[in-house]
């Protein structure tokens, strides 16, 4: 059984400093991390492999610090990690993404085939959840989104259970392999890398893939092949009227004032 | 380098609205989008649609009316036995269907899980742009594009993505974000019923069952009138119980903030923002909370926001009616006492 886990490599949101007098995001020495949610994709391939040895391979399209995030996954057991990368790539929406990504993963699946491909719910920048989608349909893969835990996974007989968080309930669904499974959070506990994980995702190599080793057409990648574009940046509208400062010696004060004018300035809320 | 748009999406024409039902049960971000969509196509002076797709009960039939009844002047209705359950692959190949011969301009989708599944699919067979989560959306009166705004990462700003170059130009908006238009059940509307040609044998994925969820053990934060709601500021776990405990006090909902969830204070159905919940309160306190613009975009459709910070200059007085300053651990309990007192009146 062979896995592919797509990642990404983002920004820790939890490091992000907003430059007080620009607005703009301070982005020099913000330490970058794998997207949290696909450490819960990596680890439910992880579980996959510890059961039935199946083969791991993760993959990211990104800049070349991105190997960093691969590292990390060949630590906590990938076998096989894959850089896509090319200057080309770059500005992608999720519909180039998609392209490159399912490219990459044709190219994978030629070499060793793939029964199942993992990607996280979202991202936590630009988190639109649009990548395994459009990965899953141009693979012409079934699509299983937000799932919560694969129930039965049966690689002889190709299909594949699983639960899935639908609208007001839990959808159970039959499907069959190959399929696009993106994992929802808290599915599962994450594990920790060992040292000798560590060590041998040091020594490892990753896989440098360009636009010649996938075969795309350079009109569909990067910015290029992106209909959507930023047309503009501002911020936030403040509202006409200022807050009103409560005032107080003690914060008893304040609060007696406070409920005191909220009631008097709106009485339906009593 | 400026974008045209090719010539053979210019017959593209009106918006849609997908409308998402789930066993029997519409999802609110639909009528949500009906309103917003009757503004956008007031502007570009052309048709309003609702796009239902469903199993042949009457259920279906009679959900079309309601498409009207919030504002549109047409259904495109597609009923089909496969369809009874949704599912991607069937509810993929039908929706791309119908755009591909009725050609909308926008098509709009709540941000659901079933809305982001059938989107991002949607959006890719049609090879088309999608944008996710907007808060704001609006017509360019000098091309008739669509402006579909959501903050940007990490910082306080919001940004604006267009489409010049595809059409449908599609956008997602998660539920609350737009306003509840008035259900008006008189309107006329026009049905037009699809036929569409799917095969039960060729849909891979089949539904073993589905699980309703227990409403009661979910917090309904969306649906609240009264929110108090903790972030960073409050600092440790024993000052969240602050927050519960005021909420308890005047019968709310507790909201977080997403660095209170991920310190563990409260439970990830609790946060609110972009990435959380919208809500729209009649009251918001929020302590210790900045105010970041992906907290703001999930709770300023509130009535009133009384903000509660040490920071006089925090970004949260810029948008809140009211300016508690001090510690979030004095006022809380303080609020609580305040509100005891006032409520045994
Ligand atoms: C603030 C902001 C807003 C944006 N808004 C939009 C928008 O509305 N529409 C749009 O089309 N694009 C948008 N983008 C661009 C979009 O973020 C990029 O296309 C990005 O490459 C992939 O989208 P995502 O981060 O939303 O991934 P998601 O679709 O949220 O990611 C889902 C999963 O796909 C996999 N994945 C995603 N990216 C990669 C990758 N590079 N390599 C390997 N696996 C990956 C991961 O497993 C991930 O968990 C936006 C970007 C930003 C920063
Ligand atoms: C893609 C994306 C999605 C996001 N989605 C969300 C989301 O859904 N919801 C969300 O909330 N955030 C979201 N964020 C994070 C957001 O950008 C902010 O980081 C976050 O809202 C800040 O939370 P906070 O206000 O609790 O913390 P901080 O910004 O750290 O603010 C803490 C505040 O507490 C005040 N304070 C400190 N001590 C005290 C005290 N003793 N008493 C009173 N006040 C005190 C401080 O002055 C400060 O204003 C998202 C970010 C990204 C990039």
């Amino acid at each position: 059984m062979h896995i592919a886990v797509c990642i990404k490599q983002v920004p820790d949101s939890a490091q992000i400093r907003v430059h007080p007098v620009t607005n703009t995001i301070m982005r020099q020495g913000v330490p970058t991390i794998v997207n949290p949610y696909d450490l819960f994709a990596l680890e439910e391939a992880l579980r996959i492999k510890d059961r039935t040895g199946a083969r791991i391979t993760v993959l990211t399209m990104g800049p070349a610090q991105a190997e960093e995030a691969l590292r990390k996954c060949l630590s906590l057991g990938a076998d096989e990690a894959i850089l896509i990368t090319d200057k080309v790539f770059s500005g992608a929406d999720t519909l180039a993404t998609s392209y490159v990504l399912a490219a990459a993963l044709k190219t994978l699946d030629a070499r060793t085939p793939i029964d199942l491909i993992f990607t996280g719910k979202q991202t936590i920048d630009g988190d639109t959840a649009q990548v395994g989608p459009g990965i899953a349909i141009r693979l012409g893969c079934q699509l299983l989104t937000y799932v919560s835990k694969i129930c039965e996974l049966e690689p002889t007989a190709r299909h594949i259970v699983v639960e899935r968080r639908a609208e007001g309930g839990v959808q159970v669904l039959k499907s069959a392999l190959p399929a696009v499974v993106t994992m929802l959070e808290g599915s599962n506990e994450l594990r920790f890398a060992d040292m000798p994980g560590m060590f041998r995702a040091a020594r490892q190599e990753v896989q440098r893939w360009n636009r010649d080793s996938i075969g795309v057409e350079l009109a569909q990648v990067g910015l290029k092949g992106s209909p959507t574009v930023v047309a503009q940046v501002f911020g936030p509208r403040p509202k006409a009227v200022k807050a009103l400062r409560i005032d107080g010696e003690t914060p008893d004060a304040i609060a007696e004032a406070f409920v005191d004018k909220l009631f008097a300035d709106h009485p339906h809320l009593e | 380098p400026k974008r045209v748009l090719p010539e053979r999406f210019k017959s593209y024409k009106g918006v849609w609205v997908f409308i998402e039902h789930e066993h029997g049960h519409v999802h609110p971000v639909s009528w949500e989008l009906l309103g917003k969509g009757r503004e956008l196509a007031d502007k570009l002076g052309v048709e309003l649609a609702g796009v239902l797709l469903g199993g042949m009960g009457e259920a279906v039939r009679e959900l079309a009316a309601e498409v009207g009844a919030y504002g549109a002047e047409l259904c495109y209705l597609a009923r089909h036995p496969v369809l009874e359950d949704y599912r991607n692959q069937p509810y993929t190949t039908g929706l791309t269907e119908l755009v591909d011969t009725y050609q909308p301009e926008i098509l709009l989708l709540g941000a659901t899980t079933q809305g982001r599944d059938l989107a991002g699919s949607v959006a890719t067979t049609l090879l088309t742009g999608l944008t996710a989560d907007c808060t704001g959306l609006d017509i360019d009166p000098s091309d008739r594009s669509l402006l579909s705004s959501r903050p940007t990462f990490g910082g306080s700003l919001m940004c604006t993505i267009v489409n010049l170059a595809t059409r449908p130009q599609m956008a997602t908006v998660r539920p609350r974000v737009m306003t509840m238009p008035a259900r008006r059940p008189d309107r006329p509307l026009r049905v037009v019923e699809h036929g569409l040609q799917l095969d039960e044998s060729a849909v891979v994925t089949k539904v073993l069952d589905f699980v309703p969820d227990v409403r009661a053990d979910k917090p309904q934060l969306p649906f609240a009138d009264f929110i108090v709601a903790g972030g960073r500021g409050l600092a440790k776990p024993e000052n969240f119980t602050l927050v519960t405990r005021l909420a308890s006090t005047i019968g709310a909902e507790v909201g977080a903030s997403r660095p209170a969830v991920h310190a563990g204070w409260a439970d990830v159905e609790r946060q609110v923002g972009q990435s959380g919940k919208t809500v729209r309160p009649k009251l918001y306190i929020a302590a210790g909370i900045s105010g970041a613009v992906q907290h703001r975009v999930g709770m300023e459709g509130a009535d009133v926001i009384a903000g509660i910070n040490l920071d006089p200059r925090a970004p949260i007085f810029d948008f809140a009616n009211y300016a508690l300053i001090g510690s979030a651990a004095e006022l809380l309990p303080a609020l609580e006492r305040a509100f005891a007192r006032r409520l045994a009146e």
